[in-house]
């Protein structure tokens, strides 16, 4: 990585992180947990690194950590994604009764 | 157009579904649309990387997939009761991959030099992951009642931590600065995962919903490290929105409890204080029975509920939902006050409530609460101790003095669910309990709930 491509990229860190800033302040704290839970479904784009180190079969001990980095995260993802589902399906509004 | 530009052009698409994501998560109506949005960027992610061409085999990929699959369902479906420990597993699972890719990146290039800054990142990224891992790790274990919940603490503490992680990082610089080898990564990496470990002991549950909401934020943070090292803007992005994320919950959770970062970290709340407790046989309280209790809930207009940690760990939610019904039927405006440190993560007893079909409307947050008490016949503290004492509000010798609390002590009457006069978790007296208006109800939450539901279906049947 050059100077550059660093600076680049903290450019899309600090652009992404002001993003985040102000979407996450809009959430209603009734949804937090669903929100820790998403995010951390998101968090699981490790996986992206993870399928890169593990497919490129360079070294066994790349395979290995690199599948094994791929499992981790897919249990973000499918785990993650569904939990959230899940609890979301449960917020139902009143009045109704 | 070239193969690498459609996949360039997928995470992009991706990192714009992620934003929507989170932006559509604000509001439950459009909440579900935020998940779904969510799942479609992820599978650009995994779609465009599966298309890469310096993929070799997808062999072991099928595999990891299925397996993370098999276990990633299971712990979709964990009851609502378990998920702060659920969190706090992901948290470690999350955290994991980012170490273990940064680790398998240092040795693949180990022959090659790597240049000054990729080496930082990487650094960066194996140091937070492992911490990371450790800690969640150790989180799950106090939530899951594996290790004990009270904070552990020795002489020199906090010493000893800042040492090892200080090692820890100066190896990191050693390594971008081109002196040592793999010798001392391993090093590093072993001195961040024993940080992680280091860094939970003296954390009380009571400080779980921060220390959380901080793992939250790293786990993160290490994924966007990930992206500098591959030079990947998706990763970073996703990465920093877990980053803020987790940041906002942590600072919201600190606010709660009017207290800092560094003291949630190196204060080792939750130790009984010296002499904290004295004096609490010799105020005198007036208890009531399920009876006593059923009657004057069914005869009151207003009822707020304040559910705490007691109500999760006793699984009383379905039985605080027979009461809401039974009382909502007889007219009583029942509505619930949420704290937001309430529980063990942020937003617990949320899920807990909804969970039990208590529609979201009648949750209200602190402020709302707050500005309704005064006006209340009723206040139901169920589980909940620390944020409904008024000493927060005066007593500045008080450990939890200037946090906000819920102001239970304004409604008419207070009603307090509880185990026995002991002090609670973090070994403070709550005032709460021996004012005149306030009547104790002894007993394990969902049972004295299950009797006062009894009581109170007999009283509006016979009545």
């Amino acid at each position: 990585m050059s100077g550059e491509q660093l600076i680049s990229h903290l450019y899309v860190l600090v652009l992404a992180t002001f993003v985040g800033l102000w979407v996450i302040r809009r959430v209603s704290p009734l949804l937090h947990t669903p929100l820790m839970s998403l995010t951390n479904a998101i968090s699981a784009i490790t996986v992206v690194g993870s399928i890169v180190v593990a497919g490129r079969q360079e070294s066994t001990l790349s395979t290995v950590l690199g599948t094994i980095a791929v499992t981790a995260s897919m249990i973000n993802i499918v785990g993650g994604y569904l939990i959230t589902y899940r609890m979301l399906a449960m917020f139902k509004k009143g009045g109704k009764r | 157009m070239s193969a690498s530009l459609w996949i360039q052009l997928a995470y992009l698409l991706s990192a714009v579904c992620f934003i929507l994501s989170l932006s559509w998560l604000s509001s439950v109506p459009t909440a579900r649309r935020g998940v779904l949005t969510g799942v479609l960027g992820m599978a650009l992610a995994v779609g465009g990387t599966l298309l890469r061409p310096e993929l070799a085999s997808y062999k072991w990929l099928a595999v990891a997939f299925v397996l993370g699959t098999t276990i990633g369902v299971p712990m979709a479906l964990m009851p609502m009761t378990a998920v702060p420990q659920r969190t706090a597993l992901s948290h470690a699972f999350g955290a994991l991959a980012a170490a273990l890719v940064g680790t398998a990146e240092f040795f693949l290039h180990a022959h090659g030099p790597l240049d000054r800054f990729t080496t930082g990142a990487l650094a960066l990224e194996v140091i937070l992951g492992f911490l990371t891992f450790t800690a969640s790790l150790m989180a799950f274990g106090k939530l899951q009642e594996i290790l004990p919940q009270r904070p552990i603490t020795f002489r020199g503490q906090n010493l000893v931590n800042l040492g090892v992680l200080a090692v820890a990082v100066a190896l990191g610089v050693a390594l971008v600065a081109g002196k040592g080898g793999a010798g001392a990564f391993l090093l590093m990496g072993g001195l961040a995962l024993a940080f992680g470990i280091l860094l939970i002991i003296p954390i009380g549950g009571a400080d779980m919903p921060t220390v959380i909401s901080l793992l939250n934020s790293y786990a993160g943070l290490a994924a966007a490290a990930m992206g500098f090292v591959l030079d990947n803007n998706l990763l970073i992005i996703a990465g920093s929105l877990d980053g803020s994320s987790g940041l906002i919950l942590s600072i919201i959770m600190c606010r709660a409890m009017n207290r800092s970062f560094t003291n949630v970290l190196f204060g080792a709340f939750g130790q009984a204080p010296a002499g904290g407790a004295q004096g609490a046989e010799a105020k005198s309280h007036r208890s009531a029975s399920a009876e006593e209790a059923a009657s004057i809930l069914v005869n009151a207009s207003s009822v707020m509920v304040v559910p705490g940690y007691g109500m999760a760990a006793a699984q009383a939610q379905h039985k605080v939902r027979e009461l809401y019904d039974l009382l909502t039927k007889r007219g009583v405006d029942v509505k619930f006050a949420i704290h937001p440190v309430a529980g063990r993560m942020p937003g617990h007893m949320n899920v807990l409530l909804a969970e039990a079909n208590i529609p979201y409307d009648a949750l209200l947050e602190l402020e709302e609460a707050n500005a309704e008490l005064p006006q209340t016949d009723v206040a139901l503290v169920i589980g909940a101790n620390d944020v409904t004492n008024p000493a927060a509000r005066h007593d500045k010798g008080s450990p939890i003095y200037g946090m906000p609390i819920i102001d239970t002590d304004k409604a008419r009457t207070v009603m307090a669910i509880k185990r026995s006069m002991n002090p609670g978790f973090a070994g403070i007296d709550n005032e709460l309990y021996y004012l005149d208006r306030t009547l104790m109800l002894f007993g394990d939450a969902k049972g004295f709930l299950a009797e006062v539901v009894k009581e109170a279906q007999a009283e509006a049947s016979g009545g």
